[in-house]
């Protein structure tokens, strides 16, 4: 199907479209930007495959080619389930293009984030600042000839552009005259109980009403695809945990997913089901920690702690496979650092069957139908289908409105195929929609890891392929090929081919995509994460204007905005 | 002769400087009911760990060991802010929270031969007026020290309390109108003595016994004005990060603290006075129980009973705050004057209207 549209583009845009290197069986165009609008523009139309969903903008830089600069677009289709590759060459004298804000809302950030790392100026973009570094930063990170250890002291407090002085929370609002009213302005974070993690939201306020909100975000950027570049594709996991810190092991996964790709390796059955129940798990407490923070915002301090306690009890399963409890680092690129521990898959029954469903249950009775809860929750932050869509969200918060899409139905990977569970789905995108997905997620996932415990295959927990897994260390000792691999391995590292993979999983929030370009060597030539919130956050001022700032507490919990993965 | 000087003492003296006493230490008892219920609640040890000489006390001492921890912190005040303001704010609120407790009856008139002692600090004909009036002026304590404080949460604190203030002070007056109608007295150890008869021959007359919707009302109201969850929109710290005392630390951050469990119990106390028969011991008046156990052992009797349905209602509001969330701004509003007020008005026709019908008059 995809397919059909590739060739459809390239027969309807000889001159504008041509494809792109075939690479591990991803569909690839590269587009000149002069019709960039009209292409974008097609596929999101397109009668076979409508692109609805702007996964993912990015740039990437190859200082040596002509044409300097890349921007990649990743479109992916509900309709017919295909991811597909777009992307732009730019020259350094000339790096613009035009913007595709006006087709899918979810291009904002991103294209200000390529602007902010690579320079690249998207023309028509409403509002192109720095998105992830300092308003006061000098260059451009991500370039390859920005040298990774260059650091800068950044001192000035962000100006968000809003006229200052404007109001005090004492100043005289009635004297000042003037035709508009003076409204005070609010900043709400980064050093504010509620902005999870470090966020800032900059609100113009009437009473108590928001009448414009400006998300800022970036506090918590350390630079992680930089970074990565200096890296070996070993060295990238434990910078994988620190993504989205509630769920580590979905990161691990998804990465590790994304390597194996690249390099066309299959892991075996039983690491996929142990990624499974990993995952799941990973999924369960990050839900636990979503509704509980929500919970606690809006004021309800007891269903916290009945959520926290079971997310510890989980935190303890993982703690048993890998030692760390945030910072698991448990996958490794084709396979597992340990097998399960002896003992591990009653104890996790145990755990699924008893404490987990009595949690969900206590906090359900607490908070499903506690009529305060419903009426700070129910229609407020509502957003609908099309719209959450257009936004980019995916995840609990796209299946709250009602669109049913999770990457392990659309595209299973892992045998998700194979294991029995529903997607629940909400019926009108609000607060209250979102907090009872997560619920039957909860209990969706439950039924997952017992499957997956019931089907646990045996077999080996790292690949055999001698470009990822080390010999026995026996063979090392005594054969002179395994001494062979085993230096080269620990010297040169895994070296994968020369392409490009970009691979998605289904993260508790939604779709985590990572974007990664190999060029051969040992260290990724540029590694760029999807983060699920991403795109969910940027649509903060549609879902709170109009609405208290009681409201944007409540909103802001249920988006579940981990800012690890945010600001990377 | 030098009896009478002594009854005197105690009536003028020893009560106004023992009751604030055992109320700022009620504070302490008050803190630890509400960590340990919260730790009960929430499946939690709570606090433990602190002790005197080594006995076990299950963390009694635990908010001594926090006063002392807020003593010595730094005293903090913004640049900008209104000093005298400032200073003000947390002792008025404290003032007023102690002193709206002075005319909450604790015993019967303790009658010792010639001599009657009001078991009170002072028995105003004018009480439930006396403890509106003082009641309403809390509301400065906490306006002006989000005012003060030159922040642009504490003044949405602020600004938050006195509308919820007024609001609810209204369903809360209109609410107790049913109880004065009943008791035909604003003599608040008067309505007390009432609450000893019994209605139909076996209940105790208690305002919740004759004034069901009154005394829901009166709670709602006595929690909103208390600033407790659900109503506790003033320093939801969620929201406005600890509403009007945000910039309030050491000793000014106490004395607020203090002033909200004092409010608690002035509000515990008034609840039971008006509507769980203050002292009154169910069934046992006063006059049964002088002539059984003499006066002395009487008036132990009835303040032990008053003290024990002062903390159950404590424990009541501790209860709540650690199981409901939090009401948003709009819609405490609209409880208080859509749900509340028309409520405390159909509750005041029908108690009007019953007696003629019932023929009592």
């Amino acid at each position: 199907m995809a397919a059909a549209v590739a060739q459809t583009l390239l027969e309807k845009f000889p001159k504008a479209v041509s494809a792109a290197p075939d690479f591990r069986e991803e569909e690839a165009l590269y587009v000149i930007r002069e019709n960039l609008p009209e292409v974008l523009q097609f596929l999101y139309s397109a009668p076979d495959a409508e692109y609805r969903l702007l996964e993912d903008v990015c740039g990437a830089d190859y200082p040596g080619r002509e044409k300097r600069f890349e921007v990649v677009y990743h479109l992916y289709s509900l309709k017919t389930g295909q991811h597909l590759r777009l992307k732009v060459a730019l020259s350094e004298d000339d790096p613009t293009l035009p913007t595709a804000t006006g087709i899918w809302k979810a291009a904002d950030w991103f294209e200000r984030e390529a602007f902010d790392q690579y320079g690249i100026r998207f023309e028509g973009h409403p509002n192109l600042r720095r998105v992830l570094n300092h308003e006061e930063f000098v260059g451009h990170p991500l370039r390859k000839d920005y040298p990774i250890n260059k650091r800068q002291k950044l001192t000035r407090p962000t100006n968000l552009g809003w006229e200052e002085g404007q109001s005090r929370g004492n100043g005289s609002g009635s004297e000042a005259g003037g035709e508009e009213p003076e409204r005070m302005i609010l900043n709400i974070g980064p050093a504010h109980p509620t902005t999870h993690g470090t966020l800032r939201v900059l609100a113009r306020l009437e009473g108590e009403t928001i009448l414009e909100a400006d998300p800022e975000i970036g506090y918590l950027h350390r630079g992680f695809e930089k970074t990565s570049e200096a890296l070996t594709y070993q060295q990238v996991i434990p910078l994988t945990d620190r993504l989205n810190y509630c769920s580590a092991m979905m990161n691990n996964v998804g990465y590790c997913r994304a390597v194996e790709k690249l390099l066309g390796i299959e892991v075996s059955k039983r690491v996929q089901y142990i990624r499974v129940i990993i995952s799941e798990l990973s999924r369960i407490i990050d839900h636990f920690v979503c509704i509980a923070a929500n919970i606690v915002d809006i004021g309800a301090l007891t269903p916290y702690w009945y959520c926290f306690r079971e997310r510890e009890n989980v935190y303890e399963l993982l703690e048993a496979l890998c030692g760390a409890r945030l910072t698991t680092s448990y996958t490794r690129i084709g396979g597992l650092s340990h097998d399960l521990p002896d003992g591990w898959v009653e104890r996790c029954r145990s755990y699924i069957r008893e404490r987990i469903p009595r949690a969900i249950e206590e906090t359900e009775t607490l908070i499903t139908k506690n009529r305060i809860f419903v009426d700070r929750t129910m229609g407020v932050g509502v957003i609908s289908g099309d719209e959450a869509l257009n936004w980019g969200f995916t995840g609990p918060c796209l299946r709250a409105s009602g669109v049913p899409f999770d990457v392990r139905r659309a595209n299973p990977y892992y045998d998700y195929d194979k294991f029995d569970f529903e997607i629940p789905v909400g019926s009108n995108g609000d607060t209250y929609d979102r907090y009872l997905v997560r619920m039957e997620e909860m209990r969706q996932s439950l039924r997952i890891v017992e499957q997956a415990l019931d089907g646990l295959p045996e077999g080996p927990i790292s690949a055999q392929d001698r470009r990822v897994s080390l010999p026995e260390k026996d063979a090392v000792y005594t054969k002179f090929g395994a001494l062979v691999q085993h230096t080269k391995l620990i010297v040169d590292g895994i070296l994968p081919p020369e392409g490009e993979v970009y691979s998605v999983t289904e993260a508790a929030n939604g779709v985590l995509g990572f974007y990664i370009v190999s060029d051969g060597t040992k260290n990724p030539y540029r590694i760029k994460v999807r983060p699920p919130c991403f795109a969910i956050f940027q649509a903060l001022p549609q879902l709170t204007e109009g609405n208290m700032i009681a409201d944007l507490i409540a909103i802001v919990g249920s988006l579940n905005i981990i800012a690890g993965e945010l600001d990377r | 002769m030098w009896i009478d000087y002594l009854v005197w003492t105690v009536q003028n003296l020893l009560f106004p400087i023992v009751v604030p006493v055992v109320l700022l230490t009620g504070v302490i008892l008050a803190v630890w009911i509400e960590r340990r219920g919260a730790a009960f609640i929430q499946d939690r040890v709570g606090p433990n760990r602190v002790h005197l000489f080594g006995l076990p006390n299950a963390g009694l001492m635990q908010p001594i060991a926090d006063a002392l921890k807020l003593l010595i912190k730094e005293e903090f005040m913004p640049e900008r802010a209104d000093r005298f303001l400032f200073y003000m704010a947390p002792a008025v609120s404290m003032i007023i929270a102690i002193l709206t407790y002075m005319v909450i009856p604790f015993g019967d008139v303790l009658v010792i031969g010639k001599y009657e002692i009001p078991l009170q600090v002072a028995d105003l004909n004018v009480g439930l007026l006396f403890i509106f009036a003082i009641a309403s002026l809390g509301v400065y304590g906490i306006v002006l020290g989000g005012w003060a404080a030159d922040n642009k949460y504490t003044l949405l604190g602020g600004l938050r309390s006195s509308a919820q203030m007024i609001s609810y002070e209204i369903a809360m007056g209109l609410s107790i109108i049913g109880i004065l109608i009943v008791f035909e007295s604003v003599r608040l150890n008067e309505i007390v003595r009432m609450q000893g008869e019994l209605v139909f021959g076996i209940l105790p007359r208690w305002g919740i016994v004759v004034q069901p919707l009154g005394f829901l009302l009166f709670f709602v109201a006595s929690l909103a004005e208390t600033n407790r969850i659900p109503f506790d929109l003033p320093e939801a710290e969620a929201e406005i990060v600890a509403g009007y005392h945000l910039e309030y630390s050491s000793f000014k951050f106490s004395m607020f603290f203090m002033a909200e469990y004092v409010n608690m119990m002035v509000a515990s106390g008034f609840l039971v006075s008006l509507f769980l028969g203050g002292w009154q011991i169910p069934w046992l008046p006063t006059e049964v129980l002088v002539d059984r156990v003499g006066p002395a052992v009487t008036a132990l009797l009835q303040v032990g009973t008053f003290v024990a349905k002062l903390w159950f209602v404590m424990w009541v509001f501790v209860w709540l705050r650690w199981t409901l969330p939090r009401f948003r701004y709009d819609q405490l509003m609209g409880l208080g004057w859509r749900v509340m007020l028309p409520l405390a008005l159909v509750n005041l026709c029908v108690t009007s209207i019953v007696p003629f019908v019932l023929g009592i008059y």
